[in-house]
């Protein structure tokens, strides 16, 4: 039976990238990638602790590799869907931390107008076609844009984010069986962070690999180190293409460890003895240090030149985040005139 | 002794799972400390990880499970800690057991208890928030139990475990707050229990169910300052709905508005008015019947936009104003 083994070892997998054959640009755009995802939720992490952010927020601070190396790989026409713990989806597609704050403000300007915070974001225009919190909803989803995709003819393809506690629903299999039998374009992405809220994976399958369900499925698959940007983009090259020429669907399972605890700031290490050993080791296992270290070693980055990247980040999202304070709520109109087209 | 609505369900799973050696409870969160609130804290470690029973993320396998359960003598609680996440269930629940009894001539049933819980606002949103008691009310088979009460949560969840039906209990996290003073539990047959006058009055006829009838109380104290005497009706059984008690109350006062936590059109509010209507002459009624619910919307999450969405005590005092005074 197929196991995470050393992918699921906090204490594995710590050293820098290997980043031979990268340019520098694709490297630099990566890392700003990861470092506006982070820097954003850490300033959506700090903004629910003191309240100012009402609606609830599944942070994925940790996660960054996985949406930003996938999303090198994607085009506009392509159709993303994620689930309850979607900014680092979202940001990965269109850096627009600003519409993102607004939205967790419940402010007009917001992606969804203020109607969805956190759990509800969108942005069809850069191909995140939405993210909902019912564990499971968008798999079946996305398996729909992947039939109106092959309809359309034009290579575009579905992403499908979810973790490894939907793979729990009876509606995610049924899709992965009917993916693979009209051999939808389909990309299936398994964040496995080994837990679903306060339940370590062993407590909730007999193995801790969900790739099996893809094999049984007949659907191509691959596991890869969820918090190495370069792997997963790699991976996502070698699906997308597969994708593309029309053979079907593709499964990677990502591995990888959320910071943060299930809902809100805190880090619930109170919620089993495994999180709490192994929440400082995966600290160490940190996508974005992994990735600076290996350009600095490589002298494709200075200390002094990451320094400015973040501090201009940093600024950039201080901004973001008071023009967001500063916007409109929706009129109380939209309430009733949206409900029907 | 003065025990919380939330306490009161606590109470309950101690007492059924000392006294019933086949209950047993399944669903998510049950080894968590946030997930149900106070409600169940500290059962796993009290009654064990066999009868307290944290699963996958699978509600239609779990509540099937306890369909199957039942079936074969046990007395589960399935508990969903939203009811919006319950919706993936609702082929066992409406479907398979609501129908098991009959469609084989009495010789089999599925007597579970399906916990389902409301928890809303908080900016959580539309798929964070439903009230959607009125669907499984609609359901012959399956009983449908909302106390308002500390001690009817108690009560009425015993009553629901110990029914040889299945039953939807549904609670709601506004309501866990709310303290009440209970004598010893006794044992209650949920066939007998229905609606219940919580407050006497002359003027006016409010009926709630759940969060709501603490609304209308609430309205009730408001409207007895300004002279208004205001009888408030408790639902606590939504299926089957006896209707014996609201008929007598609108009969003495003539005016009639029920408030209902979830939508308009097809919703409780008006089942309740239409069976009243038929059972009273119109020279009962001195206003026409009149109903508060949330406008037919999805929940939205902006809190400028929560604070016109739900209904608040000041609507429902207001609303009988206005009906008094026309
Ligand atoms: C249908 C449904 N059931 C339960 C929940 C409650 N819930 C929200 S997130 C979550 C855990 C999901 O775990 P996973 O899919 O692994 O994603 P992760 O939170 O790890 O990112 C649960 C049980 C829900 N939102 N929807």
């Amino acid at each position: 039976m197929i196991q995470l083994a050393e992918l699921a070892n906090p204490a594995a997998y710590q050293h820098p990238l290997d980043i031979s054959f990268c340019t520098k640009e694709f490297l630099l755009y990566q890392l700003e990638s990861m470092l506006i995802i982070r820097k954003s939720e850490d300033i959506i992490s700090e903004n629910f602790g003191t309240g100012v952010i009402k609606c609830p927020c599944h942070l994925g601070i940790g996660q960054e590799a996985i949406a930003v190396g996938i999303s090198t790989q994607l085009r506009k026409t392509d159709r993303v869907f994620g689930a309850h713990r979607s900014h680092a989806h979202y940001l990965a597609l269109n850096r627009n931390s600003f519409g993102l704050f607004a939205e967790t403000l419940g402010k007009y300007a917001g992606s969804s107008h203020g109607m969805g915070g956190s759990m509800h974001i969108i942005d069809r225009k850069n191909g995140f076609w939405g993210s909902v919190p019912i564990v499971g909803a968008t798999v079946p989803i996305a398996t729909g844009a992947a039939l109106a995709a092959k309809m359309d003819g034009n290579g575009d393809i579905a992403v499908s984010y979810f973790g490894d506690g939907a793979t729990e629903e009876g509606g995610v299999q049924e899709s992965f069986n009917l993916a693979a039998s009209m051999k939808l374009p389909v990309l299936f992405i398994c964040e496995n962070n080994l837990f679903a809220s306060h339940l370590h994976i062993d407590l909730r399958q007999p193995t801790d690999a969900t790739i099996r369900y893809a094999e049984a499925h007949r659907i191509k698959c691959e596991l890869v180190d969820g918090n190495d940007v370069i792997e997963v983009s790699k991976a996502t090259e070698r699906a997308v293409e597969y994708i593309r020429s029309g053979f079907g669907p593709y499964y990677i399972e990502m591995v990888t460890y959320r910071w943060k605890g299930h809902v809100g700031n805190r880090d619930d290490i109170d919620v089993g003895v495994q999180r709490k050993d192994n929440l400082l080791k995966w600290k160490q296992r940190d996508p974005i240090r992994r990735l600076t270290e290996a350009m600095i070693q490589q002298h494709l980055l200075s200390s002094e030149e990451l320094e400015i990247l973040n501090d201009k980040i940093q600024s950039k999202l201080n901004d973001d985040w008071n023009k967001a304070l500063d916007a409109e709520y929706p009129k109380s109109e939209a309430l009733l005139s949206l409900v029907y087209a | 002794m003065k025990i919380s609505y939330a306490q009161g369900i606590l109470d309950a799973h101690r007492y059924l799972l000392a006294n019933y050696s086949e209950v047993f409870v399944i669903g998510q969160g049950l080894w968590s400390p946030w997930y149900v609130g106070a409600t169940m804290t500290n059962l796993d470690i009290d009654f064990g990880k066999d009868r307290i029973i944290d699963t996958p993320v699978s509600e239609l396998a779990t509540t099937g499970a306890a369909v199957g359960a039942a079936i074969g003598g046990y007395r589960p609680i399935i508990v969903h800690p939203r009811m919006d996440f319950m919706v993936l269930a609702i082929d066992q629940i409406v479907t398979q057991a609501a129908k098991w009894r009959h469609m084989f001539g009495g010789e089999s049933s599925a007597p579970i208890t399906v916990r389902a819980i409301i928890n809303r606002g908080g900016e959580q949103g539309a798929q964070h928030s439903q009230a959607l008691h009125s669907w499984f009310a609609h359901i012959p088979g399956l009983r449908v139990v909302m106390p308002a009460t500390a001690k009817d949560a108690r009560d009425l969840l015993i009553a629901s475990v110990l029914s040889n039906d299945p039953v939807m209990y549904i609670d709601d996290r506004w309501l866990y707050e709310q303290e009440q003073e209970v004598e010893p539990i006794i044992e209650l047959n949920l066939a007998d229990e229905g609606p219940k006058i919580l407050r006497e009055g002359n003027d006016f006829t409010l009926v709630g169910a759940s969060y709501t009838t603490k609304l209308c109380l609430d309205a009730a104290i408001i409207l007895s300052e300004i002279g208004i005497s205001v009888e408030v009706v408790d639902l606590r059984v939504l299926n089957p709905l006896n209707y014996e008690k609201i008929i007598a109350s609108v009969q003495k006062t003539g005016n009639l508005c029920v408030v209902d936590g979830s939508w308009r059109n097809c919703g409780l509010a008006g089942e309740v008015i239409a069976g009243v209507m038929e059972c009273i002459s119109l020279s009962d009624l001195k206003s026409a019947p009149a109903r508060i619910t949330l406008p037919d919307a999805p929940a939205p999450t902006s809190k400028v936009l929560e604070a016109v969405y739900y209904t608040k005590v000041e609507d429902i005092v207001s609303k009988v104003q206005s009906i008094l005074n026309q």
